[in-house]
């Protein structure tokens, strides 16, 4: 049955419309894969070395297992952000005749195989192998590492019990900062005591029965969990929530354009992914606060232009860059209703600049670090304004992928593709090049005069711009609506 | 009102839609019945320009579909739930057609007003988002809002699909007034031979993508109709 469902699973993926471009980034993604899995090798190997070089008078293993508890709360953190939570579209599979247990393994099983249990591994592992070398016995060191293990697969089952409970999350911090806190002013030496119990793991074989009872606990707790969870009217039951209406009738001064706008709002407003959208670009407001207090740059640098452009474009280039998929799910409407595709963009680009003038409204206060900020930002929001707001426009047209609105934006790569990822560099680098070239060749005033100047004239010629991007928005207006049908990529 | 010529719709060389020449003159209410994979969908996909024909044309009140814009402020459509914007209300969703085509709020109010029966109480004033009403619920605010605005074409695909009876009657209704009484054009696709052959004063039969029925609705044909699927 297993074998079914990776094949199902396999399919699903190659199967996709958006496979070509989709393919580009996972292969970016398995080199990046590759790269750690390489790094954590020889950081496992180098480990022993680097513990025998910082404590010379202590065993390496005894160093190892006090600082183990670290290392589970810490791994702990990392997976509430990144560790999926393991999915499998299973309405289909209840219809037909295979044990709703079978489904529940095979989804807790393979999740065992994740990515982060193995990049564990490739730690202790070689460390376990580095120990061998150096005499310690054989036995002991394979048990040991049966122990962790046991402990990467309680991590990993834990982790699914958690659940991205933010409260658990925060409890997990408080405890790490709390157990470091002990440890720093000397108070209680917590991870004396849990390095003992760490040690006795690797010292006692018999006790490695502990972790791998923990971790079959987890697993079942888990199964028991889900396994109650895989009913059709459990996946089928929505939260139905109440409306949060709001008047907007104040969009109507922006005359054709309201309507859109009014959607538009509504659309980040009631929906999980794109509201933490606007929270976050609120919040890298403070982004300047790093870069401002580093003396390093000095107040005219051209890493001032990249926050500039950053600070100013955050929410240009987070939103914008899933134009079109936004309105994914009811994308054949769109393109059926009495809209102009024009209209349609026109409303986009006035939303995307009315967040720029805000978030330039917002970054006023960084005069206090000297008048050049205020005036790096205020140019680089005018080159938002006329450059980069048709530019992700244009660069919307080749989004094909589907976004469904109530997942969150945490580490939700859907809808994500490679041009995603170029389109950073235009909007970012090419302003930098301008500032750097005119700025060295002339000065840093005729350099901003540049970067605001040409922000200027191309918003004198916004219209014919949008024209242009209508036209890229037609010719790929059929690909758009069979890629945003498809809901499994 | 419409025009096909030659138009072919071809999938990686399989031909799934071949109609040499069809005209639908104005306030006609028009049926496509066929079975699955006849081509239904696709043809009303290529009248709304959501799929780009292989060959030939489709000319909507003088407008060619997949060259001008024009053929939109006159032509309204359901197609499917995609149709429908999950987080709307039913009512900002009637509203937003509404703007889309020029109405205001009384407009749209007004409309709605003539729907009262056939929503049943389950559509306005419930507070709810169209994401989370049922599937009929949900078509039926599609099918309601194809007619704001006074279109001179409505295209519907499947409309009786997923209704109750009571609706579906009421439906019917709705239809046959609308391209008798008012001159719109309503092109409506169905499985359920009785249901078109009730509401249509002309079906056309798709099989395997080309015409191969093009009947007159009289009282002869359902039963035309059901010899011609049974075999």
């Amino acid at each position: 049955m297993f074998k079914y469902f990776i094949n199902l699973q396999w399919k699903s993926f190659f199967r996709s419309a958006n496979l070509s471009k989709g393919l580009a980034l996972k292969i970016v993604m398995i080199f990046f894969a590759i790269y750690m899995l390489v790094s954590f090798t020889f950081l496992g190997i180098g480990l022993f070395f680097m513990l025998e070089k910082f404590f010379p008078d202590a065993d390496p293993m005894v160093i190892l297992s006090q600082y183990l508890v670290y290392w589970i709360i810490i791994e702990l953190l990392a997976r509430y952000f990144m560790q999926k939570l393991p999915v499998m579209d299973v309405k289909p599979m209840l219809l037909l005749p295979v044990k709703k247990s079978t489904i529940t393994h095979y989804i807790l099983g393979k999740s065992g195989f994740s990515f982060f249990n193995l990049l564990s591994m490739v730690i202790f592992i070689p460390f376990g192998m580095v120990l061998i070398a150096h005499d310690y016995p054989v036995a002991n060191v394979l048990i040991w590492l049966l122990s962790i293990l046991g402990i990467v697969m309680s991590i990993n089952y834990i982790n699914f019990i958690i659940n991205k409970s933010d409260k658990i999350f925060f409890g997990l911090l408080l405890t790490l900062l709390g157990i470091y806190g002990l440890e720093y002013f000397n108070i209680f030496s917590v991870t004396e005591y849990l390095g003992q119990m760490f040690y006795s793991l690797y010292a006692n074989p018999v006790l490695t029965v502990v972790p791998i009872v923990l971790a079959v606990i987890t697993y079942f707790l888990n199964y028991k969990f889900l396994r109650s969870r895989i009913f059709l009217d459990a996946s089928l039951k929505k939260e139905v929530k109440t409306v949060e209406a709001s008047d907007l009738s104040w969009t109507k001064r922006f005359g054709s354009i309201a309507p859109f706008l009014q959607l538009d709002l509504k659309l980040i407003w009631r929906n999980k992914r794109t509201k933490t959208q606007v929270f976050m670009s609120l919040a890298m407001i403070f982004y300047g606060l790093i870069f401002y207090k580093m003396d390093d740059f000095g107040p005219t640098s051209p890493m001032m232009v990249f926050v500039g452009i950053f600070i100013t474009g955050i929410f240009l280039t987070n939103f914008g860059q899933f134009i079109p998929a936004w309105d994914s799910a009811y994308y054949s409407m769109m393109m059926s209703q009495n809209i102009p595709l024009k209209k349609y963009l026109e409303s986009k680009s006035g939303l995307i600049s009315v967040s720029v003038v805000v978030m330039f409204l917002l970054s006023v206060p960084y005069v206090y670090f000297g008048w050049q900020a205020l005036a790096i930002n205020f140019s680089c929001a005018l080159y938002n304004l006329g450059v980069n707001v048709p530019l992700i426009l244009f660069f919307g047209s080749f989004n094909k992928k589907r976004i469904d609105l109530d997942k969150s934006a945490f580490g939700n790569m859907q809808g994500a593709g490679a041009a995603q990822f170029l389109i950073m560099l235009p909007i970012i680098v090419l302003p930098l090049l301008l500032y750097v070239g005119f700025k060295y060749l002339v000065s840093f005033e005729v350099a901003l005069m540049v970067i605001g100047g040409v922000g200027i004239i191309t918003f004198a010629f916004r219209n014919m711009l949008l024209n242009y991007v209508t036209k890229a928005y037609r010719k790929k207006k059929y690909g758009m609506i069979s890629g945003f049908k498809e809901t499994n990529s | 009102m419409i025009v096909a010529k030659n138009l072919t719709k071809q999938y990686g060389g399989k031909q799934v839609l071949n109609i040499e020449n069809l005209e639908i003159p104005k306030g006609q209410s028009f049926g496509l019945v066929g079975n699955n994979g006849a081509g239904k969908t696709t043809f009303f996909s290529l009248l709304l320009d959501l799929i780009e024909p292989s060959a030939g044309e489709i000319i909507n009140n003088n407008v060619q579909v997949n060259t001008s814009e024009d053929w939109k402020p006159f032509t309204s459509s359901f197609i499917d739930e995609t149709f429908l914007i999950g987080y709307l209300t039913p009512e900002e969703y009637f509203n937003f057609i509404g703007e889309l085509r020029g109405q205001n709020k009384a407009d749209v109010n007004a409309l709605l007003s003539r729907f009262e029966d056939f929503f049943h109480g389950e559509i306005l004033g419930q507070n709810k988002y169209l994401r989370d009403l049922s599937k009929g619920n949900q078509k039926k605010v599609g099918i309601v809002a194809s007619f704001i605005g006074n279109p001179e074409v409505v295209i519907l695909d499947e409309p009786f699909a997923n209704l109750d009876p009571t609706t579906q009657i009421r439906l019917k209704g709705i239809i046959k007034d609308l391209a008798n009484t008012q001159g719109v054009t309503v092109l409506v696709s169905s499985h359920d031979l009785i249901h078109v052959t009730e509401v249509c004063e002309r079906i056309v039969v798709l099989n395997k993508g080309e015409i191969v029925r093009d009947i007159e609705t009289s009282t002869e044909t359902l039963q035309e109709l059901e010899s011609f699927f049974a075999g």
